[in-house]
């Protein structure tokens, strides 16, 4: 095994690296990908290494930049598109959903569009609008696309690669403010999760709390935080949020008979609705009661000096928790 | 000449630079052009240069109080002062203005407070001035969209009938060379050329999007693009007040009385980063920034104004010394500016009362009481 210690953003760049190194299709696109690196920096060198051709700096345009993704994956390329901030996606949505998801039912299998959409997502660095948004439900509505979040520089560095050999079109996101959180990854291990399945990142016996994305750190806190309360959280990290790992769900919550679901989005229509109409559906007789759901209030994001009460935080994902026990 | 197969022929021949419209040379010399004659008195001179030097103060002064944590984030117009006050003075009160993000000088041309500014970027509001009482609508981050608004906005105007009457105004849609490959721009120069709309699209060319040089967005001059669409388009030197001036007011006024779009590319450079999250080191020369340094904005009309005797170093003192004091204002303002009350969140979503904003709203009211309860006992 090698282990390195490598940041968020630094793992997903290590394996855009090692996906590009192995595949001479895989390409990446996006504005200032390039000499700039992303505005992340997390296509850092790319283009040093592997030229212009294959590192793409495009027209500041994203349906064109989806749209071309395209028609390059229809000539047997592998396109990675950086999407620059959450928010800037939808210029690019209606080659997403109406093209993007569809081609390959359409054609009856013929085509195959393994283009990844690598999106940061989500709050909680001070921007200004249309830079901390979370879209997720807007794709996992759309069939035709996967749909994956990662939580940690591990999962980040497997994912990517993952994401890219994948036959189907991936929505990739990243937790923007985790890009800096580090931890040791095994960058010569091919032995992976699945690309599907969910992961239980903290055992626990009394109530079960499902993220994803960023709030899996925030979940960890409060898992930490019940414990010494006596209560033990069994955190699940979703990964992959189309297809949904609903055996692990299942699992967990019919053990613990409690279920809390918390996502930066709005609740309203989020993800978590899903979530919580599948656990009540699977789960009806071992629930103690309803599933529960911490996110975004169903307002457009706030200005940045309210995020904080904005975004679920440990104290509201506690607060829930225990409306959860005294059911 | 070798031809690079993915990015195509040499760009040369296509790109050979036109000569922008100039009225006022970088050394700070009068010239004459003759379809933009510009008729100016001393006052309206030194007016010009009082605007630019204070749009810069406060310019300087936010990306001061950003280093310092108080604004999260600033889009500096270094460079770009002469393309928006030579514009923005050349708009009236019935002019409609659509800004993009860095259009502080145009802001300060249409009389919002420079403080209204800051909220957005210090993250206290998301645009904190009513559009229709200065004519100048929000700021607006996703690149292009404005664009289309302003377009239908002038397509309202002309279904107003005011069109050639004293009171007609016109739209006029500010954005970046980036903004030129997006598919709503490109959408609002067809909806324009096909309504003949009253507006005016101000392309202010400062050569880079973050990172990318106008290489990246087009082979031929922006303003060219224009003829393709079906209405005219020009080049002026952006980092001469006198020419912006004369060429939006000229503009302007054509489509204030019906003769449809026009777009102007104004031919500048964004000489700092960015915004003050961006490091330009990694992308561009220092030789290039100096080179432009040479072009400056305000150098030039200082020059015009000493030579030709039209203002002593009292009245150079003087701007001076009051653009120091609007940016002590700014920063004190700004110090002062409270965050918002956490409950304002679900204000203004909807006209009236929405249950979904009451309920949040309530919940979260309890929550936060919760803890006052807590603290109290
Ligand atoms: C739709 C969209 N995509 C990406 C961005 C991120 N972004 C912000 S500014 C910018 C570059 C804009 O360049 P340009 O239009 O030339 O204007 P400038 O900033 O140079 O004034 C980019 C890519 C955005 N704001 N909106």
């Amino acid at each position: 095994m090698t282990a390195e210690t490598l940041t968020l953003g630094k793992a997903i760049n290590t394996g855009l690296r090692k996906a590009m190194e192995n595949d001479p299709k895989v390409l990446v696109m996006g504005e200032d990908v390039g000499k700039l690196g992303g505005v992340f920096r997390i296509t850092d060198g790319l283009q040093k290494d592997f030229g212009e051709e294959r590192v793409i700096d495009t027209p500041l345009a994203e349906s064109g930049i989806v749209g071309t993704a395209i028609g390059l994956a229809l000539r047997g390329y592998r396109p990675v598109v950086e999407i620059q901030f959450d928010g800037f996606v939808f210029p690019a949505a209606d080659q997403i959903i109406t093209q993007l998801a569809k081609m390959r039912m359409r054609s009856l299998g013929a085509l195959e569009l393994p283009v990844v959409i690598r999106i940061p997502c989500g709050g909680g660095i001070g921007a200004v609008e249309h830079h901390s948004e979370s879209p997720e439900a807007y794709f996992t509505h759309t069939a035709g696309l996967r749909v994956v979040a990662c939580s940690n520089p591990a999962d980040a560095f497997t994912m990517i690669q993952q994401s890219i050999a994948s036959p189907d079109p991936v929505v990739f996101f990243e937790p923007k403010r985790r890009y800096w959180d580090k931890a040791d990854v095994d960058v010569d291990s091919s032995d992976w999760t699945a690309f599907d399945a969910a992961r239980v990142v903290r055992p626990g016996d009394h109530a079960t709390v499902l993220a994803y994305g960023p709030s899996v750190k925030t979940c960890l806190e409060a898992a930490a935080a019940a414990a010494e309360d006596g209560r033990s959280l069994e955190v699940i990290d979703l990964r992959s949020l189309n297809p949904l790992d609903m055996d692990a769900v299942a699992a967990s919550v019919d053990r613990t008979g409690r279920c809390v679901v918390v996502h930066e989005a709005p609740v309203f229509n989020g993800y978590g609705a899903e979530l919580a109409a599948r656990v009540t559906e699977r789960c009806f007789y071992r629930l103690e009661a309803p599933v529960l759901r911490v996110g975004g209030f169903s307002t457009p994001y706030p200005p940045s000096r309210l995020e904080d009460h904005y975004l679920p935080d440990l104290d509201r994902i506690l607060d829930a928790v225990d409306r959860t026990f005294a059911w | 000449m070798t031809i690079d197969s993915v990015r195509g022929a040499p760009a040369t021949a296509a790109t050979a630079e036109p000569e922008p419209v100039q009225l006022l040379t970088p050394e700070g010399e009068r010239v004459e052009h003759p379809d933009y004659p510009l008729e100016l008195t001393a006052d309206d001179i030194r007016a010009l240069y009082r605007d630019l030097v204070i749009t810069r103060r406060i310019d300087l002064e936010a990306v001061a109080l950003t280093r310092q944590g108080e604004l999260g984030l600033w889009a500096s117009l270094l460079g770009q002062e002469a393309a928006q006050i030579g514009s923005g003075r050349a708009l009236t009160d019935h002019d409609m203005v659509f800004p993009t993000y860095r259009e502080h000088g145009v802001a300060w041309c249409r009389d919002v407070n420079p403080l209204n500014l800051l909220g957005l970027f210090r993250g206290v509001n998301h645009g904190g001035w009513d559009p229709a009482e200065h004519g100048f609508h929000l700021y607006t981050v996703v690149i292009g969209s404005q664009t289309l608004h302003a377009t239908g906005y002038a397509m309202g105007i002309q279904r107003d009938g005011v069109l050639g009457s004293p009171s007609a105004g016109a739209a006029i849609a500010y954005f970046g060379d980036g903004a030129t490959s997006q598919g709503d721009v490109n959408e609002a120069f067809v909806f324009a050329s096909v309504f003949n709309a009253p507006i005016v699209f101000f392309c202010q060319n400062n050569q880079w999007a973050i990172s990318e040089p106008l290489e990246k967005q087009s082979r031929i001059p922006l303003y060219k693009r224009a003829q393709g669409y079906g209405f005219p388009g020009v080049r002026v030197d952006g980092n001469d007040v006198f020419a912006c001036l004369a060429v939006t007011r000229k503009a302007m006024e054509a489509a204030r009385t019906g003769q449809g779009p026009m777009l102007i590319e104004a031919y500048t450079y964004r000489m700092g980063a960015h915004t003050t999250t961006d490091d330009p080191t990694r992308y561009r020369m220092k030789a290039e920034e100096e080179s432009w340094k040479l072009k400056d904005p305000i150098e030039r009309v200082k020059a015009y104004l000493t030579r030709g005797d039209l203002a002593d170093a009292a009245f150079f003192d003087g701007v001076e010394d009051e653009a120091k004091a609007i940016a002590a204002d700014l920063r004190k303002g700004c110090l002062a500016m409270p965050d918002p009350e956490p409950l304002s969140m679900f204000e203004h979503v909807y006209a009236d009362r929405h249950p979904l904003m009451t309920e949040e709203q309530e919940q979260f009211a309890a929550y936060l009481a919760s803890f006052e309860e807590e603290v109290a006992s």
